[in-house]
């Protein structure tokens, strides 16, 4: 996006100003004298029952006088909560809009910082303003409302595969690790504490060791916002970010347990065994409470093939609940979270329609996002307000201790986790899963959450643990990115899967499981076979709608990769050329053999005769003219763009794109079958070269097969192909990309003409023939079926 | 009985284990096996492996079964299949599933990834001309999705095609219409699979420990 430098100093103006005005605005409306006086309107009686002394007075003492008629009037505290969160969200995503004005910044600084920073700004204006800075960061916001979007995002696009082949290293990282980093930091950071010159006395060992348990959990939401810009290969990136999802059990009950007994002053054996038992159950119980929603979520999703629009919404409630009920016997939340995003995530996917998946995503991206934002803007402004306690010592050995443990931590637990692992963790490695352990925002909560009567020393520990979080994610954020390239640490892959690379890897599964059968050796694959197939056989049955849980894995991927290229075609803007005018493709007739034509050619030719074939086109140039002329008509959804108000440079960036475009689809073989009329697909078809309408109409004549197929015209195989796709068969017919495929919303194009098998009237019904394309047809899109009753063919 | 004839083996463990890379306790237990699996004989038949009764779930049996008898992968370079095969050329066949070290140059890395990846050609280059044509691409298709039914066949040859076009794609670039690409050779399939890090995946964690799950009465005495 190239706005021009007046633009962005506008845009830049425009936020600051806004910016002031939240400000000021915030820090007034917190202070709560001024919300319950509000009354400039005279006779303005309606007042909100809990707030108003002052209205109950007035409805005591109330004679009527007659005043002014009120026409205009203002009660800002009626509405004061609801505006003031959303002017924090608001300000938030603005925030994240400017960032990415500043080019450079956002390439040498992680957003997190910069978030934190204007956390500071916003919270030194609110003091220079002289108004109190709200506690913004309360335990409980964080908790309930801040903290689950994030992990639920988190869990649900989960990569369960390398999860799965490192849970061994992720659980020691996360239970061995996080204990030894507890015991250290909390023993030595009291050893010290012991030591005369500091002042530091006072400090038993036990708030000690609360204090090490708080600040030693690697915080998910910190790793996140800084490994997402960093592009770190699959595996570190899996390790480090399980671990901090998984270190949740662990914190809860150290947490728990130091606090409970604090007051008593010591642990006995007892309760140490007691403690590990609690774990066991933290940990367990809330995978279970997250796996038993997770399942309610699938089974639910089963039925809702006739109330698409509520779907997405049984995803986010089904796993807030999940939360929720974790959270009320203290079991872990985030495991729950994880747990049931997990479980319900392929049951669910199969069930609901291509558009609810889209906004599941969309809207799980845009919570997790916001939250993001307003817990590091949240953290900026909490360390403006809080009090703080700073004490050099305490500090500054806090700080070297986290990192000098974690480090020691992740040398040791490597040593022992090699010994296990087929594919060993390098040094390079272990230095950035050391390196990558950031704190952040749930130590500062749970160190919040603690009594200030039990823990005299709490804002002593709270500067701390917040002196501790800024030292991770501004030294080792902003860091970490360089360090990474100057290691030449491995990165993410960017290519996408190929068909060949998912044919074998599942050929690969079933190689290794054999081989293992034939040592003897019950090892990984043979269970994770076991459990495929006891998945396939009994779990999929219950969950998953219709027929679709017969399908095997490779033909879903294999729909699912067509229907996305599908889909990238249309929206192209679908003038795509004929590969006739492009010499340099591999097309089918390459790779098939010379020798298949005949027995192809007398099996697949269409059994049109002439005439047929002559009727077949003629309906379909009608109807090419009677689609151009209805859309010419102005409506709502179909605006007639002007084919060069787009620009000359978009319409040259489609050309290019639909050139790669075409280069990809030749790999396949379908025809893509267009979506329903949407207002962006009008859009862009009349967008894209006008003449290209005529293009379709001059090239089905030379074509002795009914379609435009982006293989070689010429070829029979090409026929052939689409008859294997006997699913696909009518829907691609003679239109290609260009014209609405459905009118009929349940049951796709409809073809006269029935000829050659190729016809599917009705058969979409039956089945699970072509899911994805169903499951979006049967979308209640936007309406626009006003212009679209007519049947497609007369 | 077992012990007195693993004693007596000693020295041709030592040769095994150099040619093959295994240690000594990983090519007791493997022996182990081998002896059940062949009844105590000297030599392992198809039947043999056929009788192993998780095995008979997996869509690719028979192509598994069958590597182990294709002289290919005896790395003798031999040609064609055999009827039965001693311990030597079975342990030949598990080396190829033995992990990499793990401090290892490029070159040795890239040589693995060869090996491995040659044993995957072989399973499906059946008829042995170096190359892996469509028939033979759809053929592997068809048993992965042999289980799911009639659904199965038709989608196979469109996943097989659609693959194979884009091996054309990836490795030939640009073909004239009326050129033909005559299969995937050995090279094209390196390419073509290089992203997924094969030396990393295709391995048998058993051979990496001394796991105690067969026989392990005996495997003090193999010393």
């Amino acid at each position: 996006m190239s706005l021009s430098f007046l633009e962005r100093g506008l845009l830049l103006l425009v936020m600051l100003i806004f910016l002031e005005g939240t400000v000021l605005t915030l820090g007034a409306a917190s202070s709560p004298d001024i919300s319950a006086q509000d009354n400039t309107g005279g006779g303005h009686d309606r007042r909100d029952d809990h707030r108003g002394i002052a209205g109950s007075h007035e409805q005591t003492n109330y004679t009527y006088t007659k005043k002014a008629f009120p026409v205009l009037s203002l009660d800002y505290h009626h509405i004061q909560v609801p505006f003031e969160i959303s002017l924090w969200v608001l300000l938030a995503s603005l925030m994240k809009l400017g960032f990415h004005l500043i080019p450079r910044l956002s390439g040498i600084v992680p957003e997190s910082c910069l978030l934190i920073v204007v956390g500071l700004l916003v919270g030194g204006l609110i003091k220079l303003a002289g108004e109190e800075v709200p506690p913004v960061l309360d335990s409980n916001l964080f908790f309930l409302c801040l903290l689950p979007p994030i992990i639920l995002d988190a869990g649900y696009f989960l990569p369960i595969r390398p999860f799965m082949e490192n849970i061994g290293t992720i659980l020691m990282f996360a239970v061995v690790g996080t204990l030894w980093n507890a015991f250290f930091v909390g023993g030595l950071l009291y050893a010290v504490c012991q030591i005369e010159g500091t002042y530091l006395s006072q400090v038993e060992l036990l708030p000690c060791l609360l204090f090490g348990s708080i600040i030693s959990a690697v915080d998910p939401v910190a790793v996140l916002a800084v490994f997402e810009e960093i592009h770190i290969n699959e595996l570190l990136h899996i390790l480090v970010f399980g671990e901090s999802l998984l270190n949740d059990a662990v914190t809860v009950v150290l947490y728990h347990l130091f606090e409970e007994y604090s007051g008593a002053g010591e642990v006995t054996p007892m309760d140490v065994v007691l403690g590990v038992i609690c774990f066991l159950i933290v940990s367990l119980g809330g995978i279970a409470v997250g796996a038993i929603y997770g399942i309610l979520a699938a089974f639910t999703s089963r039925f809702t093939s006739h109330t698409r629009v509520i779907e997405p919404l049984f995803v986010f409630v089904y796993s807030y609940m999940a939360y929720l009920s974790a959270e009320m016997f203290h079991l872990s939340g985030i495991m729950a979270l994880i747990a049931c995003g997990a479980v319900m995530r392929p049951y669910v996917e199969a069930n609901i329609s291509h558009k609810s998946h889209t906004t599941v995503k969309y809207f799980l991206k845009m919570w997790s996002s916001v939250s993001e934002t307003l817990i590091f803007i949240f953290l900026g402004v909490a360390t403006v307000a809080g009090p703080h306690a700073w004490n050099w010592t305490f500090v500054s050995v806090t700080v070297i201790l986290c990192l000098v443990s974690r480090v020691i931590g992740v040398v040791g637990l490597t040593f022992i986790i090699n010994k296990f692992r087929i594919v060993k963790l390098t040094t390079k490695d272990q230095f950035i899963v050391a390196y990558g352990g950031l704190r952040g925002a749930i130590a500062f909560s749970l160190g919040y959450l603690l009594n200030k009567d039990h823990f005299p020393m709490r804002t002593m520990f709270l500067t701390a643990i917040i002196t501790e979080i800024f030292f991770t994610v501004f030294v080792q954020g902003m860091t970490i990115k360089p360090l990474v390239d100057l290691l030449a640490v491995k990165k993410k892959q960017e290519a996408k899967r190929s068909i060949n690379e998912e044919i074998h890897t599942q050929f690969l599964d079933h190689l290794l499981t054999g081989i293992e059968d034939i040592c003897g050796h019950y090892g990984h694959h043979h269970w994770k076979d076991k459990l495929n197939r006891f998945n396939k056989k009994y779990i999929k049955k219950c969950l998953i709608a219709g027929e679709r849980y017969k399908e095997p894995q490779l033909i879903a991927f294999y729909h699912k990769m067509e229907f996305k290229q599908a889909i990238e075609l249309v929206e192209s803007g679908g003038g795509v050329k004929l590969p006739s005018a492009m010499p340099s493709q591999v097309s089918m007739q390459n790779i098939q053999p010379k020798k298949l034509p005949p027995a192809v050619a007398e099996r697949a030719l269409p059994q049109f005769t002439k005439g047929r074939e002559e009727e077949i086109r003629k309906i379909l140039r009608s109807n090419l003219q009677k689609t151009r002329q209805r859309l010419r008509s102005y409506n709502r959804h179909t605006l007639v763009a002007d084919p060069f108000e787009d620009g000359w440079n978009d319409f040259l960036l489609k050309k290019q794109r639909m050139i790669e475009l075409e280069k990809k689809m030749s790999n396949y073989l379908t025809v893509p079958a267009a979506p329903p009329d949407s207002p962006t697909m009008c859009r862009a078809r009349l967008a894209s070269d006008p003449n290209a309408f005529y293009n379709i109409k001059a090239s089905s004549e030379g074509v002795p097969t009914i379609q435009v197929d982006l293989a070689s015209p010429q070829s029979p195989d090409s026929v052939n192909m689409l008859n294997e796709f006997s699913k696909r068969g009518a829907k691609d017919q003679g239109l290609g990309q260009r014209e609405v495929a459905t009118r009929d919303e349940d049951q796709g194009l409809m073809m006269k003409p029935s000829s050659a098998g190729k016809e599917e009237k009705g058969e979409e019904e039956g089945g699970n023939k072509n899911p994805g394309l169903m499951r979006c047809l049967s979308d209640p899109g936007p309406s626009n079926e006003d212009e679209e009753d007519e049947p497609f063919l007369p | 009985m077992g012990a007195l004839q693993s004693l007596s083996d000693e020295p041709e463990y030592r040769e095994l284990a150099e040619k093959t890379g295994f240690s000594f306790e990983q090519i007791g237990i493997l022996h182990k096996r081998f002896k059940q699996l062949s009844h105590n004989e000297d030599m392992l038949r198809r039947a043999d492996l056929d009788t192993i009764p998780d095995l008979a779930c997996n869509p690719i049996r028979t192509q598994i079964i069958e590597a182990f008898f294709d002289k290919r992968n005896f790395h003798q370079n031999g040609d064609g299949t055999v009827e039965e095969i001693s311990f030597e050329e079975f342990l030949v066949v598990m080396s190829h599933f033995r992990p990499p070290a793990l401090n290892m140059t490029e070159e040795q890395r890239e040589k693995v990834r060869r090996e491995k990846l040659r044993f995957l050609f072989n399973m499906h280059d059946t008829d042995n001309d170096g190359t892996i044509t469509l028939e033979e691409y759809r053929h592997v298709v068809e048993e992965l999705l042999s289980r799911s039914g009639a659904l199965g066949k038709e989608t196979a040859k469109g996943i097989a095609d659609a693959a194979m076009l884009e091996v054309a794609s990836i490795s030939m670039g640009h073909m004239e219409p009326d050129e033909f690409y005559e299969g995937i050779t050995f090279e094209h399939f390196l390419k073509i699979l290089k992203d997924i890090e094969i030396e990393t995946k295709m391995n048998i964690r058993f051979l990496n420990m001394d796991t105690t799950t067969l026989c392990n009465r005996d495997s003090s005495s193999i010393r």
